[in-house]
Order: structure tokens, then C-alpha cells, then sequence
């Protein structure tokens, strides 16, 4: 590996690293701002002009906040768990694709690594979530959490299940595991029109797998506080949503990716790397707002709802996407 | 291997964002101890009990049936990557196994593995 190509790895990598960190900043607000909308409020209005600093001063306020660990924790798990939120948090950005090959003085990719079995990776690190909800649950020694980390733990694991179907069909199509060749083998039709159902599943378990409203029974407010994550302070309450928004922020991208033709789209000829960082934002940003829309719509769901609807509906019909995808594929070839 | 060395770097990175992050927050923060502060949360009443409960089975029973459809996962996988090329032996095959697992999907579902009550 030459110098050129060190430095140009280096600088994609702080490119997406500050995105990681900006990107919590920028959501949360348009979350507040959004659902102030939606309720016929202004949201946060006051820090700043139009209230835009407001995340700054939150970030601020919790990093100057005391640190406490409670005596009755477990201490070292206590302290492992929000690391285990942010790092794979980060972490499986370095295989996204944010746009097509572009010509910089030499030819490059806009994405870190293409990976040729990329969306294992994602999907890899996606089980790592698991743990820090369970870890900071099982460490605080509280009933609220203790609560909370049961239900993240049955609820994520169950809808990973329905999330790594109707990936499966994707590949089925694809042929691939790498998210480039996914998204290049949609440049003539977006996969969204074959695989709808596919689709609907890998959105539904997607916001059930970022414990999300209307499945975000994992931090009910009302009934268990913030579950999980009720006995952290201070940054490292911070970090519990810094990796909630990021991991948000990461579905959404991945269904860009995966269904919705990624880069792809109409073109100004010269312009290919500008328009496909374009069109790749413009999707991630428009099924952000769905969550949002989702969270000041729905209703919270029972528990029992939440997994009788994965088991019994979800899975069920992830395997009959698989294998009419499957088939398909089969005869075509 | 190359490309996987960046993986390295993010992870390096994130590892190094982690730690900016909790230096800044041991720095800025203050530390005053109190006894009150450090007792297990509980909407603002005095705390009672620990905070171990009992787990109700179902938990149990959710663990592993993950386990048994994750593992089908890991076979679907290489399978779906390379399904235009294996022939149509390979794909009946993987039918017979995934229609075993379904009928263990269903016999669960009669057990009352999936009524949370």
C-alpha cells in the first residue's frame, strides 16, 4: 500500500468520522424541531438563532455532568457497556457507500473499504448491539433496567432474524455480499420493485432493531423511565444516544443501499460523484424523517404484540420472500 | 487482506473517539459524593429490594429459538451468495432444510411458545 493511497484512506476515514459526529447533533434537533412541527409547537427555539445550538448545549451539559457509578453496579461491566453501543456503531460506517467511483487525480471510491462480504460485517456488528443494552441492564443492579435490558434482548434478537432474511434475498439478487456490487446491480431497477415485501420487512425490523417508536418498548418512557440505560450520568449517557442516533442513521442507509438503488439515479454527465453523494443523502435523509413521522404517529405496541407479531407474521413471511426470491432466481438463470 | 486493514483504522478510531470523549467527561465533570446521589434510581421514592427479579421463561424459550433460526441464517448465507451457479440440486437441498426448521417453527407455535401471558 502506497502513501497516496494511506492518505486518501486516512482523509475518508475523518470525512466519515465527522459525519459520525455530527450526525447525533444535527438529528437529534431535527427530531425536536419535526415532532414540535407535527404537535403544532416550534420545539426548541432559544439557543442560537432558530434554537440550532441547542444539541451543542445539551452535549455540553452532559459532559460537565458528574459521573456517577452506583455502588450496587457491577463496575466493570458497568463501565464496558456504553463502549460496546458506540464503537461497532462507528465502526460499520468504514463499508458504506456514500457514492460511485470518481476520478480525484486517480481513481478511488467513495466508500472506505469495499468489503467483499460487507453486509455480513454490518449485519455482524449489528449482533454486537445486543450486548450493551443487556451489559448496562444486567450491571446497574436496578429494576428498571433490568426490565429494559430483557426486553432489548428478546426484541433485538428476534427481529434480527426477520432483518438477516430479507437481507437474504437481497444477495439472492445481487449474487453478492458487497454493498457496492449491491447497489451496482441496481443501476437498471431499484430492488425495491421486486422485493417490496422484502422491503416492508427489513423497515419494520429495522426500527424494531434501533429501538425505535413504535418498538421502543427497550427505553419506555412512561412505564420503565429509560430502561436500560436508567442509571448512567454524564457523557456516557451521552453516548447511549450518540450510538442510538448513529445506528438510525445507519439503517437508513442501508436501506438506501439495499433497496432503494443507493447512488443511483438520473445524472449530470461530468457530475457523477456529486449527484450519487446527492442522491445517497437525499434517500438517508428522507427515511430519517420516517422515523421521526413514525415516532409522533404511532402508538406504542404491547409486548406481547411486539413478539408474537415477529414470530408468528414477520418470520413466516420473510421465508416465503426468501423462496419465491430464490425461485425466481432459479429459473431466470 | 488490504481491504481489511481499514477496518482496523475505523476501529482504532473508534476506540480513540471513546476515549477523547471520556477524558473530556473525567475533566469537565465534578466529583462530590453524597449518599443519596449513589442509591439505585426509582422514580424519586426511597429504593426497596435489589434489583434482581425473577425472569420470566419465555426469555428463555426466545434464546433458543434464536439460536436454532440464526443458525439456519449462517447456512442461508454462502448458499443465497452462489445460488445461480450450484444447480438445482443444491437448491432443493437447502428446501428440505429450511422446510425442517419451518415445521420446528411450527411446532413451537402449537406448544404456545410465542403466548406471552
Amino acid at each position: 500500500m502506497d502513501l497516496v493511497s494511506t492518505l486518501a484512506l486516512l482523509a475518508k476515514g475523518l470525512v466519515v468520522l465527522l459525519i459520525f459526529l455530527a450526525a447525533p447533533l444535527i438529528f437529534v434537533l431535527a427530531e425536536r424541531k419535526i415532532l414540535g412541527r407535527i404537535q403544532s409547537r416550534r420545539g426548541p427555539n432559544r439557543v442560537g438563532p432558530l434554537g440550532l445550538f441547542q444539541t451543542v448545549a445539551d452535549g455540553i451539559k452532559l459532559g460537565t455532568k458528574e459521573d456517577i457509578i452506583p455502588p450496587a453496579a457491577d463496575r466493570v461491566v458497568f463501565w464496558v457497556a456504553p463502549l460496546f453501543m458506540v464503537i461497532p456503531a462507528i465502526a460499520a460506517w468504514s463499508v458504506i457507500p456514500f457514492g460511485p467511483m470518481v476520478e480525484i487525480g486517480r481513481e478511488t471510491g467513495l466508500w472506505i473499504t469495499n468489503l467483499n462480504v460487507g453486509i455480513l460485517f454490518v449485519l455482524a456488528l449489528g449482533s454486537l448491539n445486543t450486548y450493551g443494552p443487556v451489559m448496562s441492564g444486567w450491571s446497574s443492579n436496578s429494576k428498571y433496567a433490568h426490565f429494559g435490558a430483557l426486553r432489548s434482548g428478546a426484541q433485538i434478537i428476534s427481529y434480527e432474524l426477520t432483518l438477516g432474511l430479507a437481507v437474504l434475498a437481497v444477495v439472492v439478487y445481487a449474487g453478492s455480499f458487497s454493498l457496492i456490487d449491491i447497489v451496482e446491480s441496481q443501476r437498471h431497477m431499484w430492488l425495491v420493485a421486486p422485493q417490496f415485501l422484502g422491503f416492508l420487512i427489513f423497515i419494520v425490523s429495522g426500527v424494531a432493531e434501533t429501538n425505535r417508536a413504535p418498538f421502543d418498548l427497550p427505553e419506555a418512557e412512561t412505564e420503565i423511565v429509560a430502561g436500560y440505560f436508567v442509571e448512567y450520568t454524564g457523557i456516557r449517557f451521552a453516548m447511549f444516544f450518540i450510538a442510538e442516533y448513529a445506528n438510525m442513521f445507519l439503517m437508513s442507509m442501508l436501506v438506501t443501499v439495499l433497496y432503494l438503488g443507493g447512488w443511483n439515479g438520473f445524472t449530470i454527465p461530468g457530475l457523477e460523484g456529486v449527484s450519487g453523494v446527492v442522491w445517497t443523502m437525499a434517500k438517508a435523509l428522507t427515511l430519517m424523517f420516517g422515523y421521526f413521522w413514525l415516532r409522533a404517529t404511532l402508538p406504542r405496541l404491547r409486548y406481547d404484540q411486539l413478539m408474537s407479531f415477529c414470530w408468528k407474521i414477520l418470520l413466516p413471511l420473510g421465508v416465503l420472500n426468501l423462496l419465491v426470491a430464490s425461485v425466481l432466481r432459479m429459473v431466470w438463470s | 487482506m488490504a481491504s481489511y486493514l481499514p477496518l482496523l483504522v475505523a476501529s482504532v478510531a473508534a476506540i480513540g473517539f471513546v476515549g477523547v470523549a471520556l477524558g473530556l467527561g473525567f475533566l469537565l465533570a465534578p466529583q462530590q459524593f453524597s449518599r443519596l446521589k449513589r442509591t439505585i434510581y426509582e422514580c424519586g421514592m426511597e429504593s426497596t429490594g435489589g434489583g434482581w427479579r425473577q425472569v420470566h421463561i419465555r426469555y428463555y424459550l426466545m434464546a433458543i429459538l434464536f439460536v436454532i433460526f440464526a443458525v439456519e441464517g449462517i447456512f442461508l448465507f454462502p448458499w443465497a451468495a452462489v445460488l445461480g451457479e450450484i444447480g438445482t440440486f443444491a437448491f432443493v437441498e437447502m428446501l428440505v432444510f429450511m422446510s425442517i426448521l419451518f415445521f420446528g417453527l411450527i411446532y413451537a407455535w402449537r406448544k404456545g411458545a410465542f403466548e406471552w401471558r
